[in-house]
């Protein structure tokens, strides 16, 4: 593999996995929260599986770099992360929560599925396997946002004001990496905006059916995964203080 | 010194357990793909059944182990490799398994032959009294591997092995 193309593809494998481990600490901290026994068992598991995907995307990384998960995510301060905005946020409520689980669900399935073609074999092969752990992420804040969107009038201001809120931040998922062209040209990734009309596709008539109105605008609310929100630091000092206590300890 | 053979290996395998679910072992579940021996060495090639499936750890220090014991050959000789392709699928746990598995009182999976998303809408019959007068009461359960259920029949919850 050229060089050019492993730094690039690197690149993309790390935003993955960071987007997974902060979207998984965040349902997690719902674990003893949740509105009812079976939310707190389903949000657990929602972790526990983009918990292992992370692993998955951190595990290819290792293979191509030799770059450590463990140094990667518990003694990485926060300007080297590489996630979007979104799935730092604070969980906010729960329509909030599952919100964000929706469109980032949806955004995941449709880049998995797109990933299992992928020219780079190891790649196409993880895409294959977490795809179909996805499909059960997808039924179940699907079937939330629903029920929320067409519930009570206080669901349904709750979650309306959650797709507001969430909708740029939404976007961020769709902004190529400044080396991804390269990649999507010899066909390891798709393309970014195929990806997001196919997105809209879905996510759009859905929304709709659920009673809301999706926001007019098309902009991200960043465009460099370089640019974080106030919220990751707080959120990284949580996560990583006990790796941190004791570095190189062993349980 | 005895000869060690692939059928021996698969033999010790047959006995070691899913650590999640005890009364079926890794062979019958689908989960070891592949035995190899080169002089004296062996690897055990498996595949994780969710990605995020935390008994990893443990499926593969047990395979080590019994493999070690059983056959005599030191622990250092012994690899488990990990592979993702083919994807696991509960299509490949056996029917034998699938027989224990509703003992032990969890749903066996539906065979779905890769249709994931058409099987969502089939029902679980209840393992202990067989009626499809059930509903899903949670896509997740104390596992990742596995839903909740409830049989209006026993008026009991129970468990199904999730189809994946």
């Amino acid at each position: 593999m050229e060089l050019q193309t492993k730094h690039a593809l690197a690149a993309q494998l790390l935003a993955m996995a960071d987007d997974e481990i902060l979207l998984a600490h965040r349902d997690s901290e719902w674990t003893g929260h949740a509105p009812i026994l079976e939310e707190d068992i389903a949000l657990a598991n929602l972790a526990q599986d983009e918990l292992g995907h992370a692993s998955v995307w951190y595990g290819l990384l290792h293979e191509l770099t030799g770059e450590d998960a463990n140094q990667l995510v518990f003694f990485r301060d926060p300007t080297a992360y590489y996630n979007i905005q979104m799935v730092e946020l604070p969980n906010g409520d729960w329509a909030f929560t599952l919100m964000r689980q929706y469109l980032f669900d949806v955004a995941e399935m449709l880049r998995l599925t797109a990933l299992t073609e992928s020219n780079y074999q190891p790649l196409a092969n993880a895409a294959a396997k977490v795809r179909r752990e996805e499909l059960y992420h997808v039924r179940h804040s699907s079937a939330w946002v629903r029920r929320l969107g067409l519930g009570t009038d206080e669901s349904h201001r709750r979650t309306q004001k959650a797709l507001t809120t969430l909708w740029p931040f939404a976007l961020q998922m769709f902004v190529p990496l400044p080396e991804e062209p390269a990649l999507v040209a010899s066909h390891i990734l798709p393309d970014a905006d195929q990806l997001k009309q196919q997105w809209l596709d879905v996510v759009l008539p859905f929304l709709h059916q659920a009673g809301l109105q999706v926001p007019d605008t098309l902009e991200p609310i960043a465009t460099s995964r370089q640019q974080h929100s106030k919220y990751l630091a707080p959120l990284l000092q949580e996560m990583q203080e006990v790796a941190r206590q004791d570095p190189g300890a062993e349980w | 010194m005895q000869t060690i053979t692939t059928k021996m290996v698969w033999e010790v395998l047959e006995m070691v357990k899913d650590p999640e679910i005890p009364v079926v072992s890794l062979v019958e579940m689908g989960i070891i793909r592949d035995v190899e021996l080169d002089d004296d060495r062996v690897t055990v090639t498996m595949t994780p059944t969710f990605s995020g499936c935390p008994a990893l750890g443990v499926m593969q220090r047990e395979i080590k182990t019994a493999v070690s014991t059983t056959l005599n050959i030191p622990l250092p000789h012994i690899t488990v490799n990990i592979v993702l392709a083919p994807p696991w699928s509960t299509d490949w746990i056996t029917v034998a398994a699938r027989a224990k598995l509703k003992a032990f009182g969890l749903a066996p999976p539906p065979m779905h032959g890769g249709k994931l998303d058409i099987i969502f809408h089939d029902i679980a019959p209840c393992p202990r009294c067989d009626s499809r007068n059930t509903s899903l009461k949670n896509n997740f359960g104390p596992t990742l591997c596995r839903a909740i259920y409830y049989c209006h029949d026993c008026q009991e919850p129970f468990e199904q092995f999730k189809p994946l």
